[in-house]
């Protein structure tokens, strides 16, 4: 199948085409897909779940979190730094948007300008926790960043004389498009809007970050998790880079802050817990480190499966009227169980079966998968002879 | 100081290149252990040294001082005549801690006399001013304590790795230390790093500087793939090579950064006689075509006897020979660090 469309001098053509403006065929295909998903929101067994409406705004929360995925990817796929507080920033972003268009300060700058402001802020953040964490590694990183992460939310919710408390900030702005396309104030009842927003800030956050990958930049965040070591003796600047590393990932997490504040209308500080990193993290890892289309479908899949998923699992399982079982003491009653209680657990079995059979993700990128499947012995390993042969050359 | 004019100079005494390097005194204690002691050596430019000595002797230790992974406990590196330290602390802050004792004793001062101002304030401004002035003298014309006790203190570390790069020497490691899930040609893209300019933005939406850059990098890391004979293997991932090629694979890295000195940390290491000749061969032309300076730690007798200029041993940290090869051949000391007393009598 695949020789028969490589065979065809067209397809040949468009294909190196492609491979030529990488950039243009991001576009292209996260367009497609864009086109695609509301589509098969409309065919069965999809068209059962609900509405096509529902679920275009189902996707556009989807689409959240794999911005989320996206710029944890940076941080944890390319540069190899453990951030277990990348929740951090998503606040941040949220509520920089919801202090500069909201009721709470009668201040109203545009939704537009403030993704960018929002992306900024975040990223400043993101050097001021990267600054004291450089010189840690792995586990000691990980629970400074398991820190920031929990003092953040905490800091919104107890400072309530500025961020209005556990009640977060209410009555922020929708995007307005003033007219183009017709468009004025998006409203809640639309989510097409929402939908297409978040597409296209995926799009270019895709795009940018395909072009970063690809750049001394993304070579050198490869370097140091691949040997951080060598990497300095190669002349780079590890503090520096590893520091562009939290803001780019901080800076995305900013913007789908400022995205999610805006379709929510609300921030409270609830809402940026530790599960919100904990479930970027395991779209990250689930999906495949390294590889950007990777967290993204992962993003997006484990998204559904939470928001979807497990409702209509609660949904056969309930029709399909399975005996109730009696194993000795307990007595599961199927009518009666609500899987999407059992949202971490189902998680956490997923991540543990993943480390067994699939330790580099569903989608990996091709260095990671080289990296996990070390079939032949490392030619490295042989150990050089301390002293060669002729230890004392020509005659003592 | 005439070596210039003998430029085939096979048989030149490499003493007569100014020195590119120069160490001095250099000490380092890890806690008790004293891992190299006080030692002081050149680099002649174009030539290529030899460090040896037995297993333990300091070899590696002195080698990371230099490549600005260890700071020394004593002593100092200087390359092209200037000491590495890390500039960007030294360049703007040193006039700083010169002045800020000066500066603290006349506030001090001045603050004592207005306390104490019925002994009369111009007496106390008059000593603080001959205090600034007297300090001052002494800050300029010594570095005084203070200075060395931040060094002390590590607010004047030695240059980073990173720097020690941007400054023209770049390294190989004892244990090959390439990024292994990356290919043979991004190896050397990395190497190149320091060379690179394009930033961010310029990354981040192609711009001029990033295209061009990319394109004219990769052509030349292609070449110096080709240079250390791996023509065809830019896009083999490192792990995949095998281990002479891996050792070729870091030599091209690191002449990708394109040093005045190259440190080799045993790079014949594992390799069986053939490939030790070939890489002899390639040290020689490192030198001869591309003028680089050369500094070797080996084991291999036959290749540091072949190819140095000059040879420095070390034994217990401390220097205890130094000359042409034949000369430290014959020195009883090292046939003895070597081979134990018996075999030098």
């Amino acid at each position: 199948m695949t020789s028969m469309l490589a065979s065809n001098p067209t397809i040949r053509e468009a294909r190196s085409f492609l491979r030529r403006h990488q950039s243009l065929s991001i576009l292209i295909s996260v367009g497609i897909i864009a086109a695609l998903l509301p589509i098969v929101a409309t065919v069965p067994p999809f068209s059962g779940f609900g509405n096509q409406r529902d679920f275009v705004g189902g996707f556009a929360d989807a689409g959240v979190f794999v911005l989320l995925a996206l710029g944890l990817n940076v941080v944890v796929g390319l540069a190899g730094l453990l951030d277990l507080g990348y929740a951090a920033f998503f606040a941040i972003g949220a509520y920089t948007f919801a202090y500069s268009a909201s009721g709470y300060t009668g201040l109203d700058v545009p939704f537009w300008p403030m993704l960018l402001v929002g992306a900024f802020v975040a990223a400043m953040f993101g050097i001021l926790l990267g600054a004291p964490t450089l010189r840690l590694r792995g586990d000691y990183l990980a629970i400074v960043t398991l820190g920031f992460g929990e003092i953040v939310p905490v800091v919104f919710l107890n400072a309530s004389a500025f961020t209005n408390g556990t009640n977060g900030i209410t009555g922020i702005s929708q995007p307005n498009l003033y007219g183009l396309f017709g468009i004025h104030g998006f409203g809640f009842t639309n989510p097409w809007l929402y939908y297409f927003t978040v597409f296209g800030i995926i799009m270019l956050t895709t795009m940018i970050l395909y072009r970063l990958q690809d750049s001394r930049i993304g070579r050198a965040w490869v370097a140091i998790r691949e040997d951080e070591l060598a990497a300095a003796s190669m002349g780079i600047n590890t503090v520096t880079t590893k520091l562009l590393a939290f803001a780019i990932g901080a800076s995305t997490s900013g913007l789908a802050g400022v995205f999610y504040a805006s379709k929510l209308a609300t921030v409270t500080p609830d809402q940026f817990g530790f599960t919100v990193s904990f479930t970027a993290l395991s779209m990250v890892v689930l999906g495949g480190m390294g590889n950007i289309w990777g967290v993204s479908v992962g993003a997006f899949v484990i998204y559904e499966i939470q928001s979807q998923g497990l409702k209509q699992l609660n949904n056969l399982v309930q029709t399909a009227r399975l005996p109730t079982l009696h194993l000795g003491p307990v007595t599961i009653d199927w009518a009666t169980i609500n899987f999407l209680n059992y949202q971490y657990l189902l998680y956490g079995l997923a991540l543990v079966l993943m480390m067994l059979l699939r330790p580099e993700g569903l989608f990996p990128s091709r260095r990671r998968r080289e990296e996990l499947h070390e079939v032949d012995i490392e030619p490295s390993e042989i150990e050089p002879s301390e002293i060669g042969p002729g230890a004392l050359g020509g005659e003592p | 100081m005439t070596a210039g004019t003998d430029v085939a100079g096979t048989t030149t005494s490499a003493g007569d290149a100014p020195a590119i390097l120069h160490a001095e005194g250099v000490t380092k204690r890890f806690g008790g252990l004293v891992a190299v002691r006080n030692v002081s050596f050149d680099i002649p430019e174009g030539s290529i040294v030899s460090l040896i000595g037995p297993n333990g002797a300091g070899k590696t230790t002195f080698f990371n001082v230099i490549a600005g992974l260890i700071d020394p406990s004593e002593g100092f590196i200087s390359f092209l005549g200037e000491r590495m330290v890390a500039r960007s602390v030294r360049a703007w802050a040193e006039p700083f801690f010169w002045l800020a004792p000066s500066v603290v004793a006349a506030v001090v001062g001045i603050g004592l006399g207005s306390v104490g101002s019925r002994v009369g304030l111009d007496v106390a401004v008059l000593a603080a001013v001959l205090l600034l002035i007297v300090s001052l003298l002494t800050a300029i014309v010594r570095p005084p304590w203070y200075v060395r006790l931040l060094i002390r203190a590590g607010v004047f570390r030695s240059a980073k790795p990173n720097e020690v790069v941007n400054r023209g020497i770049s390294r190989t490691f004892q244990n090959i230390r390439l990024f292994q899930n990356m290919t043979a040609l991004e190896n050397v893209l990395v190497g190149m790093h320091s060379r690179m300019r394009a930033n961010l933005i310029d990354s981040a939406f192609r711009l001029r500087r990033h295209r061009r850059e990319e394109t004219e990098m990769r052509e030349e890391g292609r070449r110096w793939l080709a240079y250390v004979g791996l023509e065809g293997r830019d896009d083999a991932l490192a792990r995949n090579l095998p281990y002479g090629d891996q050792r070729r694979l870091e030599i091209a890295r690191a002449l990708a950064s394109h040093p005045r000195l190259l440190l080799l940390d045993e790079p014949t290491a594992g390799m069986n006689p053939v490939e030790t000749s070939h890489m002899t061969a390639l040290f020689g032309q490192i030198r001869s075509e591309l003028g680089i300076t050369i500094l070797l730690i080996e084991h291999d007798m036959r290749v540091v006897m072949g190819v140095s200029d000059r040879v420095t041993v070390l034994d217990h940290g401390e220097t205890i020979a130094e000359g042409t090869p034949e000369v430290v051949r014959a020195n009883p000391l090292v046939i003895e660090a070597y081979l134990g007393k018996g075999a030098a009598s």
